[in-house]
């Protein structure tokens, strides 16, 4: 047992502070002093941190001093063979997952609703997807997690796979049976890797669904910034002892800078700590939050914020309480037309709204006070903007027709094609419904009516649409006639 | 005698100072800081997270002030809510009204009414009253749960940066406008006109109430110990003029005794300067 009180990243900065060591080494404000408006606006604490690395504060790129064990505490407290201090958000330690892991023209097997990040991390190294066709509840219009019988059968499908990739959970906090996957894919000989951009409590609360390591999966992508409490762009990936970290630690180096920073880094440390010894009644605190909010959100009526009563034992093995996620089409309004009224007419930002649904991320920073206006702005909305809800639209889950890996689309030669006679033709870009910036077109993959037919309405309700070169999504660059093998 | 001063920052640049014998009680709340001081000008006075809440000597002109105003606009009201007011200073004067039935007072802090019960019985007095039922919860949860229940709202609450914060939002005076009858009013706290930060709390609680309420007005008092002096309430309502639908000679009939207010001030009241006149049509 390692003491997890410690945290040695940050005792080393607060070392380098008290000893005044004269800076002739980048960043050049050296410290702030020169650059007084921005440490006007940020603070000169933070400014007086913001440094390079050195022997004392060890090298990123090649940890061997106070980053290494900061990065053992964080392992430990994660129950991990090994943890690496990611700078490039989580969707560094995504690509780091899967470039790590696979090589061009291999197989991974994923539902759809992945993160944009994985499938960017396909462009780089040349896999080829394939997709398990994840249920949808029809009521709410989300994607489920992954049923078992579909994992199976697309295993059987696929012996030559070389990884699954599962989110632990989704962003609605939908689990899969991790523990079941990773025995199947293990027993395939296939890796399993998490995306837990939602999951960093997973590892500290009680009563709350399986972590990816303690499943046995083989690596995860875990978002400290998010229910962790550390700063924005600052990330955990994780190793189990089947992975060789070095081998990792080289494909990160691949794509990761070399002026880490430690205002990032230190936060991690600052809060692994402060999750391994407060996390339990941390997130209590925020269940009970979510709980509650839960419970006077159906007390308003129409409203459905959906909790463990989801829960089916298969497609939605496990659902994660403290999520406050809201289905919003009992009051004839898209969940992105329930974010914009909470932003624009009662100040307040939610997580986001997709089609039918509406996120409010609750967590430890929240007050009871905020919670109760939140849940009577959502009243208000109802009393004075719900309108029939006919013609909302039936979210169904569009199975995609993969037809050329995603890099080998992406390089293609291609030309631009208005939306609507863009049907029929292979897409060679992205397209994202954002937030929560899960593909509704990924390269390589043919453009259907379903589809054009989603993206307008999506647009219609105010979803911002992102990933094409056209930035409103009005037109979409497709695979050149005959150029399929770019 | 010892050279003792209570002072409170009006603004950074401003402060305001009272000479205090001695603090009778300070404690931290879950909620906020409660002191009890005692003073040769104002006597007994109560501060929050240091402001000044009320004073033994001024407080009649805010309580009469709050209360009579829509009192004398629509004598028969029955059932009243107030949030916050945890010194019962509210509840006091309108127990003047043998017409109301019922007045539910919905003080978020419990420490606030035994600290007024106890050092300020003067106004917690108030609450000896059979009709008075007091409520230790968040106003706007309360309100949430009501529905065409009141004639009357009273929103008597501390600044927006304390936890009078929510009671300043449009979702609270959209609650407010689902929980009135249809000739219901509702009365608020409305911050000052002159000092920038208070100035900008006033248009804003202006600009929220005016979107949510047909008949949305302010009126003016003159409080000493409240920043600059110059203290404003809102009047809303859903029809319900505060100056064409006074009724003075009805207000007059019931014959109460009072301080500050009277039927002519009543309509001098909605007579406010041009920079505030100004101010608040900016808002609107």
């Amino acid at each position: 047992m390692m003491d997890q009180t410690r945290a040695p990243l940050y005792e080393a900065l607060e070392r380098m502070k008290s000893d005044r060591l004269v800076p002739f080494d980048v960043p050049g404000h050296k410290r702030g002093r020169g650059n007084p408006a921005l440490t006007a606006f940020l603070g000169e604490q933070c400014l007086a941190v913001d440094v390079n690395s050195m022997k004392p504060l060890d090298n990123l790129c090649h940890p061997s001093g106070v980053i290494r064990e900061a990065e053992q505490l964080a392992a430990e407290a994660f129950g991990a063979a090994h943890a690496f201090f990611m700078v490039g958000g989580t969707t560094s330690a995504v690509q780091a997952m899967l470039l790590s892991t696979l090589k061009s023209g291999d197989e991974i097997i994923l539902p759809r609703n992945v993160h944009q990040s994985v499938i960017n991390a396909l462009v780089l190294c040349g896999a080829v997807p394939v997709y398990v066709n994840p249920e949808t509840d029809r009521r709410l219009g989300i994607a489920l997690g992954m049923a078992m019988p579909e994992v199976r059968r697309t295993l059987a499908a696929h012996p030559a796979a070389k990884a699954i990739l599962v989110n632990n959970p989704t962003y609605y906090g939908i689990c899969s049976n991790l523990t079941e996957i990773v025995q199947l894919a293990h027993a395939h000989g296939l890796r399993v890797l998490a995306d837990e951009a939602h999951g960093t409590h997973f590892y500290f609360g009680a009563g709350l669904p399986v972590s990816a390591m303690a499943a046995g999966a083989d690596m995860a992508a875990v978002s400290m910034h998010k229910s962790g409490g550390s700063l924005t762009q600052s990330s955990l990936l994780l190793c189990g002892p089947a992975v060789n970290e070095h081998y990792v630690r080289q494909v990160i180096n691949l794509t990761q800078t070399t002026s880490g920073s430690y205002l990032l880094m230190s936060s991690l440390d600052i809060s692994r700590r402060n999750l391994a010894l407060q996390g339990v009644q941390i997130f209590e605190k925020v269940k009970n939050f979510a709980a509650y909010a839960r419970s006077e959100i159906n007390a308003i009526g129409d409203y459905y914020a959906y909790g463990s009563e989801l829960v089916n034992g298969d497609s939605i093995y496990d659902f994660d309480m403290t999520k406050l996620s809201v289905n919003t089409l009992g009051i004839g309004l898209a969940g992105i037309e329930v974010y914009d009224l909470l932003r624009d007419e009662y100040n307040i930002q939610i997580e986001f709204g997709d089609l039918g649904n509406i996120l409010a991320y609750i967590s430890v920073g929240d007050k009871t006070k905020n919670v109760e206006r939140l849940i009577s702005a959502l009243g208000e909305v109802r009393r004075l903007y719900k309108k029939d809800n006919a013609g909302m639209f039936e979210s169904e889950y569009l199975s995609p027709e993969v037809v050329l890996s995603p890099q080998t689309a992406f390089y293609a030669s291609k030309r631009s094609l208005p939306l609507e006679e863009s049907i029929g033709e292979v897409c060679t870009e992205f397209v994202m419904c954002y937030p929560p910036g899960i593909p509704v077109l990924a390269p390589g993959e043919r453009i259907t009516r379903d589809i054009v037919d989603y993206i307008n309405y999506a647009r219609e309700k105010g979803c911002l649409l992102t990933g094409p070169e056209c930035m409103d999504a009005s037109r979409l660059n497709v695979l050149e006639k005959g150029k399929a093998n770019g | 005698m010892d050279d003792l001063w209570y002072s409170e920052y009006h603004t950074k640049d401003v402060r305001f100072s009272i000479r205090v014998t001695q603090q009778l009680y300070a404690a931290q709340s879950e909620y906020q800081h409660i002191a009890v001081y005692d003073s040769p000008e104002f006597g007994r006075f109560l501060t929050l997270d240091g402001v000044m809440m009320l004073t033994e000597r001024d407080e009649f002109i805010y309580h009469e002030m709050m209360v009579h105003v829509p009192m004398a606009v629509n004598p028969g009201i029955r059932r009243v809510l107030v949030i916050g007011a945890g010194d019962g200073g509210v509840a006091r004067e309108l127990g003047k009204y043998p017409g109301i039935e019922r007045v539910d007072i919905v003080e978020i802090d419990e420490e606030v009414v035994k600290t007024c019960r106890r050092f300020l019985p003067g106004t917690a007095c108030g609450f000896d009253d059979a009709r008075m039922h007091l409520h230790f919860e968040d106003g706007l949860k309360f309100i949430r749960h009501t529905d065409s229940a009141y004639d009357l709202i009273l929103v008597d609450s501390t600044d927006p940066s304390g936890p009078g914060e929510v009671l300043f939002t449009k979702e609270f005076y959209g609650n407010c406008h689902k929980a009135l009858t249809a000739q219901g009013m509702m009365v608020n706290q409305h911050e000052s006109p002159f000092y920038k930060e208070d100035a900008k709390a006033m248009q804003d609680a202006h600009r929220r109430i005016a979107g949510v309420f047909p008949v949305s007005e302010v009126y003016q008092a003159h409080i000493p110990t409240y920043p600059s002096g110059h203290w404003l309430f809102g009047f809303a309502s859903k029809g319900l003029h505060p100056v064409s639908d006074q009724q003075p000679a009805q207000w007059a009939r019931l014959g109460l005794a009072t301080r500050y207010y009277n039927t002519a001030l009543h309509r001098g009241a909605f007579c406010l300067p041009t920079y505030v006149k100004e101010a608040l049509e900016q808002s609107e």
